[in-house]
């Protein structure tokens, strides 16, 4: 597959994963085989990682919090940010870990069940790691944006229903 | 009380979609696929960069031809798009949307008489402004097995003494024909050879799906024979900010220019600050949306095939122009039964030029999910038409 259609399917993909073969093929021009050839391919070089759905939790009943956490860390010999950054990625909760240029080093996003849940997991795992220098906090008190998808979104077509 | 009219205004047509439009109106559930408009927002750039202007307070009037940075940004994009060099101190106009360029750009050029030649199907406003400006309008019926491109015969054949401009719509609303470029030298040496001038309406130059276009302006001989005309709506979906722009010899511009002048003044102020941002930094988004537009168009073609439609593939602007003769009905009667059977709208060919009879214009200036459901419907509308047709 060229290059620039692969761009293309891959851009595709990143804002439906549940686009029908067939009519990805379609859409692209390409067929169905080349179709999936290119992402089986795409599958195992890890450049798709994973197909994950965004969800509104708002509206279930299921309490969620979410929490950033900047972290301050000392990097290791031979290692630099990656051990440390292995040692918080593993816990289940961890949504996301990114090393970041500024002012501190790993942005971490948490997910719990509660307030409560995200202080302990922060005073009794993350501050008490060797490397861990400090810690800062942010709750998040509501999505708007999230993935390039409007949370609340509703669209509607405001143009005339003719137009020449 | 005595008959006030215009005999020239009263005596026009009165646009075929207008008709239409108010059938389509008044079913509120209709799914529309007649838009010539794109369904995305101005991009948010271009559109912070309006607001921006706003704040600063850019309220007043720009010089007459427009803000010097748009003309310059104008010209730069010609050059890096066409090859072709414009100055924007004289060769350059920026005008309320590509209509108002074509409006005066004839009333620049035509005496009393004056043959103005337009292929059809085409946009709806190029005869009457021809008429407006006092010229007397030759139209060229085009033909689908040329897949709707202009052919060196059918421009002879509608040349006389008193021809003086071509009007080159492509790519073409409401067909989605293009003209490359072997068919555009054929074209520009009968221009050249009859001494004829071109007005090139190129609304739609980013919008094409094959190889990139080219304007007739930028063969041998020809800038000096062509009024270029383009703008912002399409490309930049900004079709609200009305804006577009004329480029051509400085004569002509010149004279252009002093009717702008004189019945708009200038084009609106705000949206001159957001496009100078549009053409600096649009190619990204441009190039965004027409990959979106070439999905959706490969989408219909495919759907078509299937419903075993007959449809040219066209290969510019967001239109498909699929043929009905089968169904043994005119393309209103079509359109109409479609509307109130399946509540789907689409505009009959007719609406652009006689010679569409039998043919629709349908845009995917939708999303792909509005266009799934709408191809569903026109399937089981012309699956019942053809079993009727079987039946009887």
């Amino acid at each position: 597959m060229k290059d620039n259609m692969r761009d293309e399917l891959l851009s595709i993909l990143e804002h439906n994963s549940r686009i029908d073969f067939k009519e990805l093929a379609v859409v692209l021009g390409a067929s169905e085989e080349e179709v999936l050839n290119e992402i089986s391919k795409l599958e195992k070089e890890n450049i798709i990682c994973a197909y994950h759905t965004l969800i509104n939790w708002e509206k279930t009943d299921i309490e969620k919090v979410t929490a950033l956490i900047e972290v301050k860390v000392t990097p290791q010999r031979g290692q630099g940010f990656d051990h440390i950054a292995e040692r918080i990625y593993n816990y289940p909760e961890v949504k996301s870990v990114y090393l970041i240029s500024g002012g501190y080093d790993l942005l971490v996003t948490l997910e719990e069940k509660s307030l409560k849940e995200i202080a302990a997991f922060v005073s009794d795992k993350l501050s008490t790691l060797d490397s861990v220098l400090s810690t800062a906090t942010h709750f998040i008190l509501k999505k708007y944006k999230d993935h390039g998808t409007l949370i609340n979104k509703t669209t509607k077509d405001e143009r005339e229903v003719i137009i020449p | 009380m005595r008959n006030f009219l215009s005999d020239r205004v009263a005596g026009l047509k009165p646009s075929g979609i207008r008709k239409f439009f108010d059938i389509v109106s008044e079913m509120g559930d209709a799914i529309s696929l007649g838009v010539g408009e794109p369904d995305f927002d101005t991009p948010w750039f271009i559109r912070d960069e309006g607001i921006y202007s706003l704040e600063k307070g850019r309220t007043f009037y720009t010089s007459n031809s427009g803000l010097k940075p748009l003309r310059q940004e104008i010209s730069n994009y010609i050059k890096r798009t066409q090859g072709i060099s414009y100055n924007p101190d004289k060769e350059v106009l920026v005008t309320v949307g590509g209509s108002e360029a074509i409006d005066i750009g004839l009333r620049a050029l035509i005496n009393y008489g004056d043959e103005v030649i337009i292929p059809q199907p085409s946009y709806v406003s190029y005869e009457p402004c021809a008429i407006l400006a006092g010229a007397k309008p030759v139209i060229i019926n085009l033909k689908a097995e040329n897949e709707f491109r202009l052919k060196p015969e059918e421009l002879l054949s509608a040349i006389t003494d008193r021809t003086k401009v071509l009007i080159l719509p492509y790519p073409n609303n409401p067909t989605g024909a293009i003209m490359e470029k072997e068919d555009l030298e054929k074209i520009a040496g009968i221009i050249r050879e009859k001494d004829l001038l071109v007005m090139s309406d190129e609304i739609y130059s980013a919008l094409t799906y094959k190889d990139k276009h080219i304007s007739i302006a930028s063969l041998d001989g020809m800038q000096e024979r062509t009024i270029l005309i383009n703008g912002f709506s399409k490309a930049y979906a900004m079709t609200g900010w009305r804006l577009g722009y004329a480029c051509g010899p400085e004569e002509i511009i010149k004279q252009m220019t002093k009717i702008h002048q004189f019945a708009i003044m200038c084009a609106p102020t705000t949206s001159q600050y957001a496009a100078v941002e549009a053409l600096k930094k649009g190619d990204d988004e441009v190039e965004k949306m027409r990959k979106s537009y070439n999905q959706r168009r490969r989408f219909l073609m495919n759907a078509f095939k299937e419903m075993n439609l007959e449809c040219f593939e066209p290969y510019g602007a967001f239109y498909v122009f699929p043929c009905i003769k089968e169904f043994n009905m005119s393309s209103e009667e079509f359109a109409t039964k479609l509307l109130q059977e399946e509540k789907v709208a689409v505009v009959p060919g007719t609406a652009f030029g006689d010679c569409a009879e039998g043919y629709l214009r349908i845009s995917y200036a939708y999303s792909i999910e509005n266009l799934k459901i709408a191809m569903e419907r026109i399937k089981k509308f012309i699956t019942g038409l053809r079993n009727n047709s079987q039946n009887s």
